[in-house]
């Protein structure tokens, strides 16, 4: 079977993050899981503080810098992505936002997507279903039932199967991507330039009946 | 192959004095930037439409025509002539009535235009972006070869017995160019009909105008018009000079970070780095803009934009002087040297080069 591609982008900005512990987490899980399947994953990492400064030209000049553009095609051939962002004033950073702001409306259609978050307390976990999955509805991705919020004191706690600790969140929502990336074939990504659609058919579709 | 100019025709403050010319300055000014071209020795003058602040050429074919009036050699174009939200039938008159006017020095070059507002204000959808520039150019074409049409589309009235008057001088369209920075369908389009193509050249890295040029040719060749090099390719291009190189980036600096499209991004040293503006010495910019053919091969049409970010026309005319005293007669020379076998010139109408009368100008008729 062909390798698959799991891109995680992570927003967390301090050095060491821990949006970014969580993030490695989603992704080692989620490779153990499609190994179960016997399926080969490679595991790529976007970190958007690297790409701050490029983000926000991007906005204002209206193209990517060079490297962005790399991080932007990474995403664009994912096979399954690990969206996680730090909780800023009860949603995802601004940072986190601004990378899906630049992408192809259509970019992540049918992509299946793993979503997480960290924050100080337990209280912030709904921002995932109130902000993050409408988000990623809006971009027609396929976003897994679990979400996973890892608060400061969950990094402080054991967990056992079935007991809803991180560590249970985490294996649950990985099994679900895992099962989502092995329903559908590697993704191939059809290049309009090198595949143009000819004239005529797209002067006749534009002619529909009126 | 043709230098020339091209302006969006914005009223923009010059950071540096906090003064911003009023539209009658700014109009005045694109008239003596068009006229300084065709003193400089430069080949085409091309002006925006807009139908919205802060610009002011809403009406091309009036200061075309003004221009024509007072010229000699200049070719006279658009950059852009929004395809999607004007009649077609009314751009073929007002482009054929400018074509008689001006003996023939016009062309012209098809926008879909990126103001949002511009499309419900003209009655428009901006979603049906694509789908308007292909039927309204459908339409355009057809008024400009057959003198009596008939046609029925999804955009406009329905016509029967229309003829399109005047036609065309002797009978030859004014060539078209399709412009388009990112959209392969207008690429796609540009090669169907065996026209020009043109890449603004301005926003984006090089990769992705070759991305585009190179469809365009493939496509080109693929539906009949010739081979791949001999498509009909121009490119823009962002210059600011003086002699020496500091002095250029140090003048236009502040100019540049407070630019409209650019200003409060990337530094100038970036912007650079990644797209073709060159701020320099004229032989740093004829060194940069003989490498654009390194990315999309032998073209026919370098336009500059020179007037922008609020440059006073004193200093815009400077630059005009600069490219015609030490940087055009370089990049002719050049570019001829090394120009392959078989590349044709820019398609003109019969009137502008006599001696070129034999070549086909309209490759869809030929």
């Amino acid at each position: 079977m062909a390798e698959r591609a799991i891109v995680v982008v992570t927003a967390g900005l301090n050095q060491p993050s821990a949006t970014r512990l969580l993030a490695d987490r989603l992704g080692a899980a989620v490779e153990r899981h499609l190994g179960e399947r016997d399926l080969d994953a490679r595991v790529e990492v976007v970190e958007l503080r690297e790409h701050a400064v490029d983000l926000a030209n991007h906005l204002v000049t209206g193209f990517p810098s060079r490297s962005l553009q790399a991080a932007i095609d990474k995403v664009l051939g994912a096979d399954a992505l690990i969206a996680v962002s730090p909780i800023f004033s009860a949603s995802y950073s601004g940072l986190f936002k601004l990378f899906f702001d630049v992408l192809e409306r259509d970019a992540l259609a049918g992509t299946p997507v793993l979503i997480a978050a960290t924050g100080g307390t337990a209280r912030h976990s709904l921002a995932l279903e109130h902000a993050f999955r409408p988000l990623f509805a809006y971009l027609n991705a396929a976003v897994t039932p679990t979400a996973v919020f890892a608060a400061s004191e969950d990094w402080g706690r054991a967990g056992v199967p079935a007991d809803g600790s991180l560590v249970e969140r985490i294996d649950r929502a990985a099994r679900e991507l895992a099962a989502a990336v092995a329903g559908v074939q590697p993704s191939r990504s059809s290049d309009t330039f090198e595949n143009p659609v000819p004239f005529e058919d797209l002067l006749g579709s534009r002619h529909t009946p009126h | 192959m043709q230098f020339g100019v091209f302006s969006v025709g914005a009223v923009t403050t010059d950071p540096t004095t906090g003064r911003t010319p009023t539209d009658a300055e700014r109009i005045q000014a694109m008239v003596a930037i068009a006229l300084k071209a065709e003193e400089v020795g430069l080949d085409v003058f091309a002006s925006g439409e807009h139908h919205n602040p802060p610009f002011v050429p809403s009406s091309p074919t009036t200061m075309l025509g003004y221009i024509a009036a007072r010229t000699n050699r200049l070719v006279l174009s658009t950059a852009t002539t929004l395809i999607t939200t004007n009649d077609p039938v009314k751009i073929a008159e007002d482009y054929a009535m400018l074509q008689h006017l001006a003996d023939g020095r016009v062309d012209l070059m098809l926008g879909r235009g990126n103001t949002g507002p511009v499309y419900p204000w003209f009655g428009q959808d901006i979603r049906n972006g694509i789908a308007l520039a292909y039927e309204n150019y459908a339409l355009l074409h057809r008024l400009w070869r057959e003198d009596v049409v008939d046609w029925d589309g999804k955009f406009r009235t329905p016509l029967t017995g229309f003829t399109a008057v005047p036609r065309p001088l002797d009978g030859v369209p004014p060539f078209v160019w399709h412009g388009s920075i990112r959209s392969p369908e207008i690429a796609e389009q540009a090669a169907y009909y065996g026209d020009g193509f043109f890449h603004n050249n301005i926003f984006w890295p090089k990769e992705h105008v070759e991305r585009m040029v190179s469809l365009y040719r493939r496509r080109f060749e693929h539906y009949g018009h010739g081979s791949q090099k001999q498509a009909i390719v121009g490119l823009g291009g962002q210059v600011f000079m003086r002699k020496d190189s500091q002095a250029a980036i140090r003048e236009f600096r502040p100019y540049f970070e407070h630019a409209p499209v650019y200003g409060g991004g990337p530094s100038l040293e970036d912007y650079m780095d990644q797209t073709p503006l060159t701020v320099g010495s004229p032989q740093e910019v004829i060194d940069r803009t003989l490498a654009f053919r390194d990315v999309v091969g032998d073209y026919q049409r370098q336009l500059f934009l020179l007037d922008h970010a609020g440059l006073p026309l004193k200093v815009v005319l400077e630059q005009l002087d600069l490219l015609g005293e030490l940087v055009v007669p370089v990049l002719r020379r050049e570019f001829e040297a090394a120009r392959a076998e078989g590349v044709p010139d820019a398609p003109v109408h019969p009137r502008v080069h006599p001696a070129e009368r034999a070549t086909a100008l309209d490759p869809a008729a030929a």
